[in-house]
């Protein structure tokens, strides 16, 4: 398969792994913040940790839009499915995400009309063909998602559509990151940057990464070889006392990112002066919300929410694991009351989250080291 | 799938410990194949029914009739859409059954079918897939003896809901059980995986993606029949991956038999489609349903012999041998990859869902 295969060559993983086991200098160690949960979820599903050695940890980062998402904003959505007139569709990756009351998947099986869709553009056609019934789109994602649900608002408007809205929960991946850097608990030597997300942004929003913190930053495709040479060019960088941002994933990223995306993000939203992300507090302008222009599909406007702010359970950590400060083994209800099917925090959840991908890999290393 | 339970009286009774099913309400999950499911028989219907939480669970009950070695089987199917590329719920009802039959090393006597039809299903539909029904059992070479028919309100059900119960009588010349696997032996793979549940997602209409794919529902049983024949004893143990996929299927193997399984992900045949719609996707295609494959244990002696046989019927030119049985790590699932690493491939739990964001 093209784009594949040529970035799983066997030769090329050996030849490229040994390549990093000569960069690594003696006695140091390397923590490297993968920002993204498409990264965390190719780590684990290719075990790249086999290839790596002992010295180099990897840092799940916050770019999991369904970990990040605190539970109020589950509980909002859910809330509107108690009108009987409402079809709540979302993405795949929120069905599983638990709410005070549990997930949208538990809320369909006792009844709730949540269906689940590819693209945002299904939600607008729902709405076409159910006209006598109210579409609520629950958005979530970083600027990957952003522009597709900023289209299917620009079609909604086009062709008049008045029954779908949009429950935005867009966020942005920059001001995490910064938030992450400024945090006195983190020690961090690079970062490998997010790959879909600067698909969208570009290379430029990183620079302040290397400008002011000092740190390498190298945006990376989600191959096994992908990651690998994306480590290979940050620890070129430790090596030689070098920070900058380079982009590994040229193939897809352009620097200066997708101009027309871009303008649809800014035509349709606007950034939100304040928004609270699971494990990391407030962040200001940090996610997005609909512009006046297009109130009328705003779901926060058009619909009463509860908007209540609910604590995670108190014993989860999920805040700690998702800064980096502790790992997923080290909170309390890790494999004994949260597990992926059982989960308690979202980052057990999706298999971005850094638990449920810490789950599986530290019971192989478990499993291996009884062989 | 049905439990294979001795009557030794319920667990309750032997062992004065009431069975509570803990699980707070029926989920989508606890029929999808993965750990609810397994939950739901090995947690209730195991121990309330009969059974002990030592029988493995296996595809098909057996029995001993003067001397003759019966299987007995119970299958239902619910679909949507009820007809896709390549198949609709009659052939299903029919393979289904039959392949949990064969699995068993039996060979298939008799099916009976019962129909739940819901009010307003288009006469059409009811004679294509009665028609279906008949087709595959035919092909199957096995007759259909009886059913019911129940008719229940609009909007009870998804159009049409089959259940199957088959009968089949167990080859003399086989002996399968988890128990018998050893270290050492290899495990077969009749052919290409994830093309029915590919086939269905797709045709669900809900993913705008177009692939060339058929389900890959059919009766297994000759390739089974040829197997046994050049396996003979070297052949241990046997499962259709069908809901939850070849990795449900092989943990279950692990666990039961308390040994390691390994698969190598290159030697695991799979179409274009199916890797790319993967791929795409976000899903595991160790994780998706196959309604016309099988799985074997074969000693290492009788790997080739095995492997040349099932390649010889027609349909399983593609069949591979696609891993082996260590004895650690025990009741575990690795993939080892071409360039050197290995993941731990758990069951499925719950349905699989795609990622997108």
């Amino acid at each position: 398969m093209r784009f594949v295969d040529e970035f799983r060559d066997p030769e090329l993983i050996r030849s490229t792994a040994e390549e990093i086991a000569r960069l690594v200098e003696p006695g140091r160690t390397y923590r490297l913040m993968e920002v993204c949960g498409g990264h965390t979820h190719a780590i684990y599903r290719f075990a790249l940790a086999d290839l790596l050695p002992a010295s180099i940890e990897l840092i799940h980062g916050p770019g999991c839009p369904v970990c990040v998402l605190p539970m109020g904003r589950v509980d909002d959505a859910l809330s509107l499915t108690t009108r009987p007139d409402v079809i709540l569709t979302t993405f795949g990756d929120v069905m599983r995400v638990p709410g005070c009351h549990g997930s949208p998947l538990e809320h369909r099986a006792r009844g709730a009309d949540i269906r689940m869709v590819y693209s945002p553009l299904d939600a607008l056609r729902l709405a076409i063909e159910n006209p006598e019934r109210e579409v609520v789109f629950f958005a979530i994602g970083f600027e990957t998602t952003a522009p597709s649900t900023a289209l299917t608002l620009r079609q909604a408007r086009a062709r008049n559509v008045t029954n779908l809205s949009v429950f935005c929960n867009h966020v942005t991946i920059v001001p995490a990151i910064r938030a992450i850097l400024d945090s006195p608990d983190m020690r961090l030597d690079g970062f490998i940057g997010p790959g879909h997300v600067s698909t969208v942004i570009g290379g430029r929003p990183y620079v302040f990464v290397a400008r002011e913190f000092g740190k390498p930053l190298v945006v990376a495709g989600f191959e096994p070889l992908d990651l690998l040479q994306s480590i290979v060019m940050i620890l070129r960088q430790l090596r030689d006392g070098r920070a900058e941002i380079e982009n590994q994933y040229d193939r897809v990223v352009p620097w200066e990112g997708n101009g027309p995306a871009l303008t649809a993000i800014a035509d349709v939203f606007e950034l939100r002066p304040y928004f609270e992300w699971r494990g990391l507090g407030f962040i200001s302008q940090s996610a997005l919300r609909i512009r006046d222009a297009y109130a009328a599909w705003d779901a926060e406007r058009r619909f009463a929410m509860p908007g209540v702010r609910v604590t995670d359970p108190k014993a989860a950590q999920c805040g700690e694991v998702l800064k980096g400060v502790l790992k997923p083994s080290q909170c309390k209800l890790f494999g004994r009351e949260c597990t992926p099917e059982r989960p308690i925090g979202a980052l057990m959840v999706s298999s971005e989250g850094a638990c449920a991908a810490h789950y599986s890999y530290a019971r192989r290393q478990d499993a291996v080291a009884a062989s | 799938m049905l439990t294979s339970l001795p009557h030794l009286g319920t667990e309750e009774a032997q062992t004065g410990r009431v069975v509570r099913f803990s699980d707070y309400q029926i989920e989508m999950a606890h029929g999808a194949g993965g750990m609810a499911s397994r939950r739901l028989v090995e947690g209730l219907f195991a121990p309330l029914f009969g059974g002990t939480l030592l029988t493995p669970l296996t595809d098909a009950a057996t029995l001993e009739i003067g001397g003759m070695r019966l299987a007995m089987t119970a299958d239902g199917f619910v679909v949507r859409p009820l007809e896709f590329p390549g198949g609709s719920i009659g052939e299903l009802a029919v393979n289904g059954t039959v392949n949990d039959l064969a699995v068993s090393g039996a060979r298939p006597i008799g099916l009976l079918t019962t129909f739940v039809i819901e009010a307003g299903l288009p006469g059409a539909v009811l004679e294509r897939t009665t028609r279906a029904v008949a087709d595959a059992a035919r092909r199957a070479d096995v007759p259909i003896l009886g059913g019911d028919t129940k008719v229940v309100e609009h909007g009870k059900a998804d159009g049409l809901y089959i259940t199957t119960s088959g009968l089949g009588v167990v080859d003399a010349r086989v002996s399968l059980s988890a128990a018998s696997v050893r270290p050492g032996d290899v495990i077969l793979l009749s052919g290409p995986i994830g093309d029915h549940g590919i086939t269905v997602l797709l045709a669900r209409g809900d993913v705008d993606l177009d692939a060339s794919l058929r389900s890959d529902t059919r009766s297994v049983w000759p390739m089974v029949k040829r197997l046994i024949a050049a396996a003979a004893d070297g052949l241990r143990w046997m499962r259709d991956p069908t809901r939850g996929g070849v990795a449900t299927s092989l943990n279950e193997l692990a666990r039961d038999a308390s040994v390691g399984v390994v698969i190598f992900e290159d030697r695991v045949p799979m179409r274009a489609p199916v890797r790319g719609a993967c791929e795409l996707l976000g899903l595991d295609p160790l994780h998706i349903a196959n309604e016309g494959q099988f799985l074997a244990v074969v000693s290492s002696e009788r790997a080739e012999s095995a492997l040349a046989a099932l390649r010889s019927v027609p349909g399983g030119e593609e069949a591979a041998i696609i891993g082996e049985i260590r004895d650690s790590p025990a009741k575990t699932l690795l993939c080892l990859a071409p360039y050197g690493t290995a993941r731990l491939v758990d069951m499925l739990v719950g349905d699989p869902l795609p990622r997108i964001c």
